[in-house]
Order: C-alpha cells, then sequence, then structure tokens
C-alpha cells in the first residue's frame, strides 16, 4: 500500500490485511478450542477485537523493524510473519514450537523476524525495547523497535523510566499502547487517576496520539507516522483505544464489566468494519469472503497438524538453554590463584 | 609487579574494555561527570565520550533493562548499578528477563550484559545501604555471579566476564575501593570459573569471598602463631559455584568454616554446607561452621555495625571451635 | 452429519471440575458456532461456555448443578456441514484426553498403625558412638570398631581418635604378642588405652609401629642371650623340583622358593622342641605344633611376623596358598589376633633384598628364628671337583637359655637337609582346604 491516507486503498492490500486479521481470529478460535481439549495449557491470552491493532503496526513496517510485545502477542507475532504452524507448537509445548516449547503462549521468540518475544510481566518489556533501540541507534542501524503493551503497564514504573530514557536519548521506540479498558479486571479509571493515557508523553517531551484501535485504516495511518518519526530518532507514544471482547486470560467470570459493555463494542469488532469501509471503496465483496475463509482454515488447520505432529522435547535435555554452551576460549584453566 | 589501588584496578578494567571492544559501553547513574559514585570511572568521559560513558537517570529498571535490550540487540554493556541495594529496583529486569530469556526463547535470544555494582557493609551508612546480595541473586539459574576480592581480579574479571555469551554480575565491595594491592603485570586474563586458594592450609578450611577474604587472611595469619593452620579459599564465582576446589580443600582439611557477609538464614553459607555434605560428608571431622552477617538489618552506630558484621576476631574464635569440636586443638 | 460429544472444557490451567450452572439450551435446539450453551460455575465463578460448531443439540448429559471432571461429555451434539477441522476436532472432543479425568483419590490411611517400638528404636540406636563421618570412614579402613573408641572431649569420636586408637592396637598387639601364647583367637579388637601420663598416643600409625617393633626388639636383645649358627645350604636339586613342579602349575598356583623354606623351616622345627616354643616367666614352654611366624615387612616400613598356624600340617602348596592369604591380609588389615600372638618360630628372610645372609633377632617370647639370605651360584668343591651349584646362607638365632649351640647344630643341619632335597610333593588349591594329613602332626 503506497498511500498515506484512508481514502485509497489496493484490493490486493485490502484482501491481504483483511486476510491476517481474520487469520489472527480464526487461530486464536482454534486455540481456544483446543485449550478446552487440553493441548493447550498455562495461561492464554486472547486478542478478539485488538487485531486491527497489529496488523496495522505491522503493516507500517519494514522487516527488519523490532518487536517487543506482552504476553496477549499470538496477533502481532502472526502479523510480524512468525510461521503459524511454530506457534502453534509453542501453545503446544513442542520443540518444533518458535521457542522449542519452553516458553509457551507469553514466550514467543523470531529472531529472524525480529520479534522479540511475549514478555509476561507487565511493562517488563518497555525498557528492553529501549535498549533494542539504543543498540539499533549506537550501531548506526536504521531499525525502529515498537513495544506494545497494555494500558495497565502505565501505572508500573518502568513504563515511566523507559519513555524518560526514549526521549532523553532520542531512541527510535514506538510504544504502543493497547487500551482495551481493563488491566486483567482493573477499569482504567479504577486504577489511574489520569486516563488520558496519550497525555502522558508530555512529561517526556514526546510526542503521542489517540487512535481507534478498532479501525485499521486509523491505526495505518497513524502506525506509519509514528514509525517514520520514530526511524528519525523521536521517540512516539500512540494510544490505541479498543477493546478484548473474550476475558483476560482465556476465561474468567467477567464479574468486572457488564455483558451489555461487550456486546456493545462487539458492533465495532474491526474485522467486519473494515470489511465494510473496503467494500464501499469496491475493493473488496462478499466473494473475497468465503475465498479468503477457506485460506485461513487451511493454513490454520496445517498450523494445528503441524503443531500436533511435533515432538515434546526430552527430559534428558532439561537443563539445556540455560545458559550458553561456552565456546573453547572462555575454557580457561584456573589461574585466579594469583593474588 | 606494580601496586594499585582496587578502583584504579576496576577503572583500567572497564578502560581496557573500551578500548578493546567497539561494542561495548557503559551505563549507570553519575558516572560520566560525576567519575562515579565510588570513583571508579573518574576521566573516562573525557576519554570516551557521552556515547560510551552514558549518564542513566535514576532509574534502574530503566537502564538495566536498556542493557538486557541493547546486549540482545548486538551491544556488550555494562551497567553500573551505584550499589547493590539499589538493584532491588531493577529485580524484574535481572531475574525475569536477563535471565530467564536465553531459556524462554528456546535459545534464541542471548542477554551477553555485564552489571557492576557495590556491595557490602561497615561505612556506617546503615541499613538500607549496607547490602550484601550477591548471595542472593546466586540463587538465580541464567546468572553467573562474580565477586573480585583481589586487585587482580578487580583488573582483569571485567573483561572475561563482558566475553560472556549470557549475563554476569560482578559485586566490588565498598571497603575494597582504597585497597591496595600487588598487580602481577604478566597476567593478562583471568578465568572466572574456578575459587582460588589465598592461603593454602591443612587444619581448616574457610571458604569465603569479597572483603571477608581479607578478614579470614588476617583470622588465619593470628591463628598460625597458636599453631593451627588455616586454608583461606576465596570462592570468587558464587554462581556457578566451583565444587571442584572447594572439596578438593574439604578433603585435605576435613574442616569447615564458612565466612559469608550475608544473612545465615537462606544464604550463600547454607548452599555451600549442602554441598560439603552431598559431596564429601566421610571427609568432615567436625560439624562445620558459619560466621555471617547477624540477622539484623545493618545499624548506624559503629559498635553495633562491627558486631553485626564477621570480623576477624569471630572468625578465629569459630575457627578455634570448629576444630575445638574436632576433639582437640592439632598439634604444630 | 457427525456427532459430537460437548466436554465440560478446562477452562483454566488450576480447572480440575466445573459444575453445569445453566444450560442456555435444550435437546432439539439448533446453535450457531460461538454461542453460549452453558454456564459452567468454577472457582473463579460463573463462566460462558461457547460451541465451535454449528449444531443440533441431541441430548443433555449433565443436568444444572451437577459437577464432573473436566473433559467429562456433558452433551451430545450434531454437527452440521462440518469440515475437515471440525471433524478432527470432534473426534479429539469425542474421545477426551486422558489428563482430564484426574485418577480417583485414594482413601487416605487415615491411622498408620504403631510402629513396634523395638523397630523405631533398638538397643544398638543408643549404643550407637557418636563419631564425625571421617571417623567412621577410617574406622572402616583401618578395621577399628568404634564402640572401643575413647571419644574427644565433646563426646564425639574423631578421625584423630580413631588413627590413635589403631595406632594403640598396634602396638597393644605387639605387646601382647610379647607376653603370652596362650591367648584365645580372637578378632583384634582395638581398645583404646589408657592414656599414659606425660605421653601422647602417637598420631601416625606407622610411628605407632615403629614404637612397637623397638619395643618389642630392645626386649629381646636385653632379655634373651642369643647364640647364632650359620651354613651354606645347596639347594640345586630343590630349585630343579621347584621348576619342574612350577611347569605344571598354573601361574596363579605356582610356587615360590619362599613355600619351600617355610615347608623346610615347618618341618624341621616340628622335631626339635627347643627351638619351637616360648619362654616366659623363666621357663620354656615347647609347642607341640608349629605356628610359623613369618616376617613380613610393610610398605612404606616397618615390620610384621604374623604367624601361619599349625605350619607343620601344611605341605608345600599349602604353604603358599597360606603365605599368600597372609601377605595379602596384612596389607589389608584383616589380620586376626591369634595370627599375631600365637608364633612359635619366625622365619625371617632377606633373599629378596640381595643380602647373602642374616644374623637375625627372636622374636620374644620365642625361642628361635631363621634367617635366610639369597640364592646365589657358587663355585664349590664337590667330591674333589669344583662344580657350580646354587647355594642359600641359612643361619639359625635361638636362645641360650633353653638349647644350647650343639643342639642348634643339629637344629640346623636338619633343616640344611630338608631344604636341599625336594620335597616329596605339594598340593595344588584343590587339596589346600582339605584338613592337614595326620602323620604331618607330630
Amino acid at each position: 500500500m503506497s498511500a498515506d491516507d484512508a481514502t485509497t486503498l489496493d484490493p490486493d492490500d485490502a484482501r491481504r490485511l483483511y486476510e491476517q486479521m481474520v487469520l489472527i481470529r480464526r487461530f486464536e478460535e482454534r486455540c481456544v478450542e483446543l485449550y478446552g481439549q487440553g493441548h493447550i495449557r498455562g495461561f492464554m491470552h486472547l486478542y478478539d477485537g485488538q487485531e486491527a491493532i497489529a496488523v496495522g503496526m505491522c503493516e507500517a513496517l519494514i522487516p527488519e523493524d523490532g518487536i517487543v510485545a506482552t504476553y496477549r502477542e499470538h496477533g502481532q507475532a502472526l502479523a510480524k510473519g512468525v510461521p503459524p504452524g511454530e506457534i502453534m507448537a509453542e501453545l503446544y509445548g513442542k520443540q518444533e514450537g518458535s521457542s522449542g516449547g519452553r516458553g509457551g503462549s507469553m514466550h514467543i521468540f523470531d529472531t529472524n523476524r525480529f520479534f522479540y518475544g511475549g514478555n509476561a510481566i507487565v511493562a517488563g518489556g518497555l525498557p528492553v525495547a529501549v535498549g533494542l533501540a539504543l543498540a539499533d541507534k549506537m550501531l548506526g542501524r536504521h531499525r525502529v523497535t515498537v513495544c506494545f503493551f497494555g494500558e495497565g503497564a502505565v501505572a508500573e514504573g518502568e513504563f515511566h523510566e523507559s519513555l524518560n530514557l526514549a526521549s532523553l536519548w532520542r531512541l527510535p521506540v514506538v510504544f504502543v499502547c493497547e487500551n482495551n479498558l481493563y488491566a486483567m479486571g482493573s477499569a482504567l479509571h479504577h486504577d489511574e487517576a489520569g486516563t488520558d493515557v496519550a497525555a502522558r508523553a508530555k512529561g517526556y517531551a514526546m510526542a503521542a496520539q489517540q487512535v481507534d484501535g478498532m479501525d485499521l485504516m486509523a491505526v495505518l495511518q497513524a502506525g506509519r507516522r509514528a514509525v517514520n518519526m520514530a526511524r528519525q530518532g523521536a521517540p512516539v507514544l500512540l494510544e490505541m483505544r479498543t477493546y478484548r471482547f473474550r476475558a483476560h486470560s482465556m476465561f474468567d467470570a467477567q464479574s468486572y464489566r457488564d455483558k451489555a459493555e461487550v456486546e456493545r463494542f462487539k458492533q465495532r469488532d474491526p474485522i467486519p468494519g473494515f470489511f465494510r469501509f473496503a467494500q464501499g471503496l469496491g475493493v473488496l465483496d462478499d466473494s473475497d469472503l468465503d475465498v479468503i475463509e477457506g485460506r485461513v482454515r487451511r493454513v490454520v488447520d496445517d498450523a494445528v497438524a503441524f503443531a500436533a505432529a511435533g515432538h515434546f522435547e526430552s527430559v534428558q535435555t532439561l537443563l539445556r538453554g540455560v545458559v550458553a554452551e561456552r565456546p573453547a576460549h572462555l575454557s580457561t584453566t584456573g589461574n585466579g590463584g594469583v593474588a | 609487579m606494580s601496586t594499585m589501588t582496587y578502583r584504579e584496578a576496576c577503572k583500567q578494567a572497564i578502560r581496557q574494555c573500551l578500548l578493546e571492544e567497539p561494542r561495548a559501553f557503559m551505563m549507570g547513574e553519575d558516572i560520566g561527570d560525576y567519575g562515579g559514585c565510588y570513583g571508579v570511572t573518574k576521566g573516562l568521559l573525557a576519554e570516551f565520550g557521552p556515547g560510551r560513558i552514558r549518564d542513566a537517570p535514576l532509574a534502574e529498571s530503566g537502564f538495566v533493562g536498556a542493557g538486557v535490550g541493547a546486549a540482545m540487540g548486538g551491544m556488550r554493556p555494562i551497567v553500573e548499578i551505584m550499589t547493590c541495594n539499589f538493584a532491588l529496583l531493577a529485580l524484574d529486569q535481572l531475574i525475569n528477563n536477563a535471565a530467564t530469556l536465553r531459556h524462554m526463547s528456546g535459545g534464541k535470544v542471548g542477554v551477553p550484559l555485564v552489571v557492576r555494582m557495590a556491595t557490602g557493609g561497615g561505612r556506617q551508612l546503615a541499613a538500607q545501604h549496607s547490602h550484601s546480595f550477591e548471595g542472593w541473586f546466586a540463587h538465580v539459574p541464567g546468572l553467573r555471579i562474580l565477586v573480585p576480592a583481589t586487585v587482580t581480579d578487580a583488573r582483569h574479571m571485567l573483561r572475561t566476564a563482558l566475553r560472556e555469551a549470557d549475563p554476569v554480575l560482578l559485586f566490588e565491595h565498598v571497603f575494597l575501593y582504597t585497597m591496595e594491592g600487588e598487580l602481577d603485570d604478566t597476567v593478562k586474563a583471568v578465568d572466572i570459573d574456578k575459587a582460588a586458594i589465598r592461603r593454602p592450609g591443612k587444619d581448616l578450611s574457610i571458604l569465603t569471598s569479597g572483603n571477608t577474604v581479607w578478614k579470614s587472611l588476617e583470622a588465619a595469619t593470628a591463628l598460625a602463631s597458636d599453631g593451627i593452620d588455616v586454608e583461606v579459599v576465596d570462592l570468587r564465582v558464587l554462581r556457578p559455584l566451583d565444587d571442584e576446589t572447594i572439596m578438593a580443600s574439604v578433603k585435605k582439611t576435613h574442616r569447615v568454616l564458612v565466612v559469608d557477609e550475608g544473612w545465615r538464614s537462606g544464604g550463600i553459607s547454607a548452599e555451600l554446607f549442602a554441598r560439603v555434605c552431598e559431596q564429601a560428608f566421610d571427609e568432615l571431622d567436625a560439624a562445620p561452621m558459619r560466621v555471617c552477617t547477624a540477622e539484623v538489618p545493618i545499624p548506624y552506630p559503629k559498635h553495633l555495625e562491627d558486631a553485626a558484621l564477621p570480623q576477624p576476631a569471630t572468625i578465629a574464635a569459630a575457627a578455634r571451635q570448629v576444630l575445638g569440636r574436632s576433639g582437640r586443638m592439632p598439634r604444630a | 452429519m457427525p456427532e459430537l460429544t460437548f466436554i465440560m472444557p478446562s477452562l483454566g490451567a488450576d480447572m480440575e471440575r466445573g459444575r453445569v450452572g445453566a444450560w442456555r439450551v435444550k435437546a432439539g435446539d439448533r446453535i450457531r458456532r460461538g454461542q453460549v450453551i452453558v454456564d459452567v460455575d468454577t472457582d473463579k465463578g460463573l463462566i460462558d461456555v461457547e460451541c465451535f460448531h454449528d449444531a443440533v443439540v441431541q441430548e443433555i448429559l449433565v443436568a444444572e448443578g451437577h459437577e464432573v471432571p473436566v473433559g467429562a461429555p456433558i452433551a451430545r451434539l450434531q454437527v452440521e456441514g462440518a469440515t475437515a477441522a471440525t471433524t478432527t476436532a470432534t473426534k479429539a472432543a469425542a474421545t477426551p484426553t486422558a489428563p482430564f479425568i484426574p485418577p480417583p483419590t485414594p482413601t487416605p490411611v487415615r491411622a498408620l498403625s504403631p510402629l513396634p517400638t523395638s523397630a523405631l528404636m533398638s538397643a544398638d540406636d543408643t549404643a550407637r558412638p557418636l563419631a564425625s563421618p571421617l571417623a567412621k570412614r577410617r574406622a572402616r579402613e583401618l578395621g577399628v570398631d568404634l564402640a572401643h573408641v575413647r571419644p574427644g572431649p565433646e563426646g564425639r569420636i574423631t578421625a584423630e581418635d580413631v588413627e590413635a586408637a589403631a595406632a594403640w592396637a598396634a602396638r597393644a598387639t605387639a605387646q601382647t604378642a610379647a607376653q603370652t601364647a596362650a591367648v584365645p583367637t580372637t578378632a583384634v579388637t582395638v581398645t583404646a588405652p589408657p592414656t599414659p601420663a606425660g605421653e601422647a598416643p602417637p598420631k601416625d600409625p606407622k610411628e605407632a609401629m615403629r614404637r612397637a617393633i623397638a619395643a618389642s626388639m630392645s626386649r629381646s636383645k636385653r632379655d634373651i642371650p642369643h647364640y647364632y649358627l650359620w651354613q651354606d645350604v645347596d639347594v640345586t636339586d630343590t630349585l630343579a623340583w621347584l621348576k619342574a613342579e612350577n611347569a605344571r602349575r598354573s601361574l596363579s598356583e605356582r610356587l615360590l622358593f619362599a613355600a619351600v623354606l617355610a615347608h623346610a623351616v615347618a618341618q624341621t622345627a616340628s622335631a626339635f622342641p627347643e627351638c619351637n616354643g616360648t619362654h616366659e616367666g623363666g621357663a620354656h614352654r615347647p609347642s607341640d605344633v608349629v605356628h610359623l611366624g613369618f616376617a613380613t615387612s610393610q610398605r612404606g616400613g616397618g615390620l610384621i611376623a604374623p604367624a601361619i598356624l599349625n605350619a607343620d600340617g601344611k605341605d608345600v602348596g599349602a604353604m603358599m596358598m597360606a603365605i599368600n592369604d597372609l601377605v595379602a591380609r596384612v596389607r589389608s588389615g584383616g589380620l586376626r589376633g591369634s595370627e599375631m600372638t600365637l608364633g612359635t618360630i619366625t622365619l625371617s628372610s632377606l633373599g629378596d633384598t640381595g643380602v647373602d645372609g642374616t644374623l637375625p633377632v627372636i622374636q620374644p617370647p620365642q625361642v628361635a628364628i631363621v634367617g635366610v639370605g639369597r640364592v646365589v651360584d657358587r663355585a664349590i668343591v664337590r667330591a674333589g671337583a669344583i662344580v657350580v651349584r646354587s647355594m642359600v646362607t641359612v643361619s639359625v638365632a635361638a636362645d641360650h637359655r633353653v638349647s644350647d649351640g650343639a643342639r642348634g647344630a643339629r637344629f640346623l643341619i636338619a633343616l640344611d637337609k630338608a631344604l636341599s632335597t625336594p620335597p616329596a610333593s605339594a598340593s595344588s588349591s584343590l587339596a589346600a582346604d582339605a584338613p592337614p594329613p595326620a602323620e604331618a602332626r607330630p
């Protein structure tokens, strides 16, 4: 897609972007089913409703740009091009998984695609993103690091420390706050004295923008602008206003929110929303839907088959990968006795 | 041989790293114009510039995490945390990220990060500025914990650490910075794997590290005049522990005294006891003993602080007790 | 249209069971993919559970309010327009994976039948000496019974205590041997001696042994008036026999010249009571059997001469085995007290060292000792001609209180004859354990 405005859309781009969102949605629906059957265990956080953010932001990146994500990262991983089979195998805990099965749903890593992981400590990824950007700056690489986090992270000290550092050192980071209104079970206004996340950037002399995170075109437009700024050395905070349709992690009783509220937001589901928009432009029509759904189903089926056919690592290698194998030059003989 | 302070040795170590390794840079609080809380980095800003001697705001989690990210991104950061007391503010980054990322990513991501920090008490800085956390960090798989006690180790350990593919934490005892020591100019590198015998002996093994190496040596000298021949083992590396050297010493002396500036309960001293029992039980000829810091936040007044910390006299007394437990004092 | 068994889903990592709260559908209802069909009550509260297929409800299997384990079927559905994917899921769902049905919890054993007190605390436990781990190890190595070791000041036996006890045992053994031959045959019991005033027990076992030898030999030279005789013995024929005998034996059964020597001494001594027995308390006690002390130098210094009991009843083959057994036990520390105390005469062979001969010192309270030098080819005159023969110098030191030189000379001449004449026969290992032939006993 070449244009920087929301009124033109190439039909191929429209189909591709739509398909990415559908892939995330269907992939995760299958995850829920597989979780219920016990193939997937542990915590699993789903992205339903937020797909436009991952797809729009990744569309604004070049392949070498990096991503630091959270534990709710299946969507970003898929959008960044991590193979669906490797993600699913990771969820199964198989050694064919993107992290060799050691990480699970919350810790997908793919350095080939500059995907620096799901970080499962709220705000824990922000300083890491700052450091990645610092390395890029010091090494003269014109890369941008996009750091995703939820609005819950805004309450953490690491949010403050990281935005300050990035701005102070003029680092190429785009901080993407996916404000889905609930930090697990706590509404934003319940935890934060000021609920305008974007306004925080002012304190760090940083550019910021509030974006409708359920509108793919809005995300794409804001994302492109932010990424361009960051690439010039000016970090940006984007507050994506969005909503998750499902529970915080797999299932919860959702006692913290009204079911009517969920239904209301579902009317703004980004996937049909984008379809209607593209249909209006005449670049997508009903006939595309079945084709795309069929293609996505095959991708998801293949991913599940790949994961199911994978292998559990032998317990014999339990201790592997805690530290690197030490290269020979480091295996010096003890000469610490020199006093 | 030349004489050098421990502080100067630390500085020369950093200089050498920055000169040899273009990807190396330093990051920490007041390491630039101020010259470092303990003066270790004085003059380095002028020599290497603000890009490589990077003053960081008071944001331990932020800049330690930035060190993690920079290491992931191909740099070789040397992060200075002013003291281990403030490292608590960076625990999330040190333990949840630095120590876990390699494993959690199935080996895809490594964190070749070096973090230096001051440790220890004895300067009447009271409870919040006198912690010794090296043994505590040694609990965590994925980290390598170094405790340079000598000028030679201060001079050379950093460089070896910087070549590691995984995070290394160095703990420099605040008392040692002003210590002068002989530096063997022929030594160009040290390992970060082995413990070192600082004083060979046959009657008792003192297992210790950092500043208490010197206190133990002082105690050993006092004991020698009574015909007690103490071996002082400088552990140097608290993770992974050098079981081989430790057990060889125990097999020689059959008696163990652990001296640790950390607290007793759940400390590295307990870990050392456990390993000796697991690996050399039949070599023990007396119940081992510990001299640790009293189980109290470090008090401000000097007499109370002195009483809380291991001292040469308490070490010597404990050594006599271990030997007494073995039936009789050894004959010269 | 495939049938699908709708199972109680796992709604979290920690969920093992779920209670059906309320059914949102009933049998016959048509349901849409994504539709919530049942509320499940869990620890976290009431959770909506959706169906992932377009289907028709066939049967509700679990009524509201009932709790079932995760994985248990709760409804049967008829799936519409099943694709490959949903069919897979159907199969998976129809056969719930094993982990979700928790294994039945075994009824905990409420009361353990009390163990007999004796099983919990035996008399041995109370008598168990307190000893350091190293002390226990050294005690095993030195064959020391900890029950007889005196502990240090804190009541715990240390390695040093064990080593001291072992050293004293060696000394005590030597002293006992010097005092009496009438000690019953029992295992060596190491008993810590009373602390001698002003003298610490030796720390080093070797030092202890040195002291014991010194005490014994000093006593010998002080109390026993020795006389010495020696003779060059022609062993050419005996060595030829030995060579022939060994040629037909397996490697492990080969005989050494030492066995021939010991056999000859034992046979000869049995016929000379003046040279076989003890002298104690002013009286000579001749022995009617020969317990042949076999002097053995220790690795790293020291000397010990345990006895080959009933040596006169052994032929050369049995003697060889007895020597092998004794030497092995000297090195491993498994000597019996009787072997240390019952000797009646001693053989000291220094031939291996290369000396021509020796004038040995009697082991008190014995009355004679035989010394042997190396075997060497010498030119001698035999029947007016110079011939080369294999010769060995054999000496006897005997107690003048008991015998005179003339009697000793007869003993030596008899020994010469026994040694220069090949033995009649030699048993192999198979016969070695058999009782000694009656005629060998005097």
